[in-house]
C-alpha cells in the first residue's frame, strides 16, 4: 500500500537515514540506511524486537531528535536540516504524538490537557474551547471534560491523549506502544479509535508496538531488526 | 501563548511538602530584613520626629552634633535679637540654650546601669517644642534641682517615677513631670533647668551647646542662615531642626541597615540553595512532563519562563509570609544606643509600605536566583528519553 503508490500522495518520505549513538569510544548504529516512504492516510505499524531501532525511528519522524544522517521530507520539507527551533514549532503544527504512559499532565482536567497544543495556537479562548469539545466527542470523553487523570481508567487516560493529539488537526499521528500499558480489553477499543481517526477522519498514522494483533489493524507493516528496515507486510522490501 | 500558570500553581499545591522548605526558608530571610530595615527605619523616624521644620537648631562653627558644641550667652542673645526669631506674647524671644549631659543610672529591667541623656532647657522649650505635652504633674521650677522625664526614659531607668529623686552630676534631682514628646527621641531623655545642670557638673555658667529658636516661619530660615553666617560676632552652624536630627540618624541607620543586608544576604543564599533544592527536585520529578510539554510544541523559553515562574510564586508566597510573621513587631519599641550622643534611645520599629516592598522584591530576587538554573536544566531535558520517562 505505501510503497506502490511511491510518486503519489507522499507525505513522509526517509532517505538514507542513519542514526548513531556515542556512548564513550563506542558508536552504536541505531538505524541503518533506512528508507520509506508513506501516504497521506496510511496506517503503518513498525514492528520488531526491543532495541531495534522503532522508537528512534519514530523520534526522528516526529522532530523529537536528529539522524545521523540523511533526510525525511515531510509534505517536501526536510526536517532534518531544520533548526531545533523551527523543529518545536514545526511538531506544534503537523504531529500529534500518543504516548505509551499516556503522558498525561496530572493536575490539569481533561479539557486542560486537550486545550495545551491549542495554546500554541492564535485560537481565541471560544474557538479553542469549541475544539477541545469536539476533540473529547470524538473519543468519547464529553461527560469527563472536568475531570483529573488520576480519576480515569487507563483506557479513558489514553483517549485523553488521543484527543490532545488530533486538537490540532495534525498531518499525522505518531503512536509509541499506544495499547502498551492497557488490558486486552481497553487496548482494542484504542485501536478501533486510531482505526476510525484513519477511516473517518483521514488521519495518516505511524504506529510502533510490540503487540501483533494491535499491528493488525494497521494497512501497513514494517519491521525493523537491529536497526535495518527489512520488509513490510507484503513482504517486498522497503 | 505561554505554558499556563495554573500548570504550575497545582504543581506547587501537589507537592507542598517540599514546597515548604523554600517558602519557609525564603519567608525567614524576609522576616529579618524587613525586622532590621524596620528597626533603622524606626530609628531615623524617631529622631526626625524630634525636629520642627519651624524650628532652627544652633551650634558652634564646624560642630556636628550637640556633644562636641559650644555657645556663650553673648552669642546666644545676638542671635535671639533677630527678627526673625519668634516671640513670646511678652515680646521675649522664644529660644532655648541647652546643655547636655550623659548620666549613668540604673536600668528598670536588668539593673545594670546605662546612659541618659540629660538635656538642660530654658524655660521656652516646652513652648518652642509644641509637640511635647506633659503626662503627669508639671514643669520643673527654673533654679531649682527639679527634672521632668521623658515616657520612655520613665519606662526604661529605675526609679523614674513622679516624686521620686533620683542622683546624678552630685547632686538629687525631684522628678516633677512625666512628657510625652510623640514618640521622638526626647522621650528617652529628661529635661531640667539647664543653669541648675550647668553648676551640678561644674560648668562655666552662661556656656550652652545649643540653642535652638523658634522661627516665624519656616521659609525665614535660609535668611537667618544667611544673615547669621555673614555676622562677624558669630561662629556658628544653623540647621533646620529636622535636618540635624535626620543627619543625627544616618550613622545609626546605615549601620543597622548594612548590618541587616549582611545577616540577611548571608541567610538569602542559604535560602537560595533551599529553592534550587526545591525547584531541582520539582524538574527531577517532572521530567516526562516536561518532555511532553516539550514534544507538544512548547519552546524552551516556554518551559525557562514556566519553571521560572513557579519558583517566584514559592518565593513570593514566601515573602508574604515572612512580612505577615513580621508584621506584628510594627510599633515595638526598642532602645539602642544613639552613636552621636552615646545614650540610650528609644525607638518604635516602623513596616512601612516600601519596606514590606523591598522585602518582597528581595523574595523575588532569591526565588529567581533559585529557580533560574533549575529552569534552565528542564529546558534542555533530553525529550526522547524523557518522554518514556527514562
Amino acid at each position: 500500500m505505501a510503497n506502490n503508490r511511491q510518486t503519489q500522495d507522499s507525505l513522509i518520505t526517509v532517505k538514507n537515514i542513519h542514526k548513531n549513538y556515542t556512548r564513550g569510544s563506542e558508536t552504536i548504529e541505531v538505524l541503518k540506511d533506512v528508507n520509506l516512504n508513506i501516504h497521506k492516510g496510511d496506517f503503518v505499524a513498525f514492528m520488531g524486537p526491543s532495541g531495534s531501532g522503532k522508537t528512534t525511528l519514530l523520534n526522528l519522524l516526529g522532530g523529537l531528535d536528529f539522524p545521523t544522517s540523511g533526510h525525511i521530507l515531510i509534505d517536501g520539507r526536510d526536517i532534518a536540516g531544520m533548526s531545533s527551533k523551527k523543529l518545536t514549532a514545526w511538531r506544534a503544527q503537523h504531529v500529534g504524538f500518543i504516548f505509551q504512559l499516556y503522558n498525561l499532565i496530572p493536575v490539569m482536567t481533561a479539557f486542560q490537557n486537550v486545550e495545551l497544543p491549542l495554546l500554541l495556537t492564535r485560537l481565541s479562548k471560544k474557538e479553542r474551547r469549541r475544539h477541545v469539545e469536539t476533540a473529547l466527542a470524538i473519543v468519547g470523553l464529553s461527560d469527563r471534560m472536568s475531570h483529573y487523570p488520576r480519576q480515569l481508567s487507563g483506557g479513558q487516560e489514553q483517549r485523553v491523549a488521543i484527543a490532545r493529539a488530533i486538537v490540532t488537526d495534525p498531518a499525522f499521528l505518531l503512536c509509541d506502544e499506544p495499547t502498551g500499558d492497557l488490558d486486552r480489553k481497553s487496548a482494542n477499543e484504542i485501536l478501533d479509535l486510531l482505526t476510525r481517526l484513519v477511516n473517518e477522519h483521514e488521519k495518516t498514522l505511524l504506529m510502533v508496538t510490540h503487540d501483533p494483533l494491535a499491528a493488525k489493524n494497521a494497512g501497513t507493516r514494517f519491521h525493523l531488526e537491529k536497526g535495518v528496515l527489512t520488509a513490510n507486510s507484503q513482504g517486498e522490501t522497503a | 501563548m505561554a505554558i499556563p500558570m495554573i500548570y504550575n500553581v497545582r504543581s506547587i499545591q501537589g507537592r507542598f511538602s517540599s514546597t515548604l522548605v523554600a517558602l519557609l526558608s525564603i519567608a525567614g530571610v524576609v522576616a529579618v530584613l524587613v525586622a532590621t530595615m524596620a528597626m533603622a527605619k524606626g530609628f531615623k523616624k524617631t529622631l526626625v520626629a524630634s525636629g520642627s521644620s519651624q524650628n532652627a537648631i544652633i551650634l558652634r562653627g564646624g560642630a556636628t552634633s550637640e556633644m562636641e558644641s559650644s555657645l556663650e550667652l553673648e552669642q546666644i542673645k545676638i542671635i535671639g535679637d533677630d527678627p526673625r526669631v519668634a516671640r513670646d506674647a511678652s515680646g521675649r524671644p522664644l529660644i532655648s540654650a541647652e546643655v547636655v549631659v550623659i548620666a549613668s543610672l540604673p536600668l528598670s529591667t536588668t539593673g545594670t546601669d546605662a546612659n541618659v541623656q540629660i538635656r538642660g532647657v530654658s524655660q521656652n522649650a516646652f513652648v518652642i517644642r509644641d509637640t511635647v505635652k506633659l503626662l503627669k504633674g508639671r514643669f520643673f521650677t527654673p533654679g531649682l534641682a527639679e527634672i521632668v522625664v521623658g515616657k520612655y526614659a520613665h519606662e526604661t531607668y529605675r526609679g523614674f517615677d513622679l516624686n521620686k529623686t533620683i542622683h546624678f552630676g552630685g547632686i538629687d534631682w525631684t522628678i516633677v513631670g512625666i512628657f510625652d514628646a510623640g514618640g521622638s527621641a526626647f522621650d528617652s531623655e529628661s529635661w531640667c533647668d539647664a543653669n541648675v545642670l550647668n553648676q551640678a557638673y561644674k560648668r562655666p555658667e552662661n556656656l550652652f551647646q545649643s540653642m535652638t529658636a523658634r522661627l516665624i516661619s519656616p521659609e525665614s530660615l535660609k535668611s537667618l542662615k544667611d544673615a547669621l553666617n555673614t555676622d562677624p560676632r558669630l561662629t556658628i552652624s544653623l540647621k533646620s531642626e529636622i535636618d540635624y536630627y535626620a543627619d543625627q540618624s544616618v550613622m545609626v541607620s546605615t549601620l543597622i541597615n548594612v548590618l541587616g543586608f549582611l545577616v540577611a544576604g548571608a541567610m538569602g543564599i542559604g535560602a537560595i540553595f533551599g529553592a534550587l533544592n526545591t525547584m531541582y527536585s520539582a524538574v527531577s520529578t517532572r521530567n516526562r512532563e516536561i518532555a511532553t510539554l516539550r514534544a507538544i510544541g512548547f519552546h524552551e523559553r516556554d518551559v525557562v519562563i514556566s519553571f521560572l515562574l513557579e519558583s517566584l510564586l514559592i518565593a513570593f508566597l514566601g515573602g508574604l509570609l515572612g512580612s505577615l510573621i513580621i508584621l506584628p513587631i510594627n510599633g515595638y519599641t526598642a532602645s539602642t544606643i544613639n552613636w552621636q550622643t552615646f545614650s540610650h534611645m528609644s525607638f518604635a520599629f516602623a513596616i512601612t509600605p516600601d519596606i514590606l516592598i523591598q522585602g518582597i522584591l528581595f523574595s523575588l530576587l532569591l526565588g529567581f536566583f533559585g529557580g533560574l538554573f533549575p529552569a534552565i536544566r528542564a529546558a534542555h531535558t533530553p525529550i526522547a528519553p524523557a518522554l518514556r520517562g527514562l
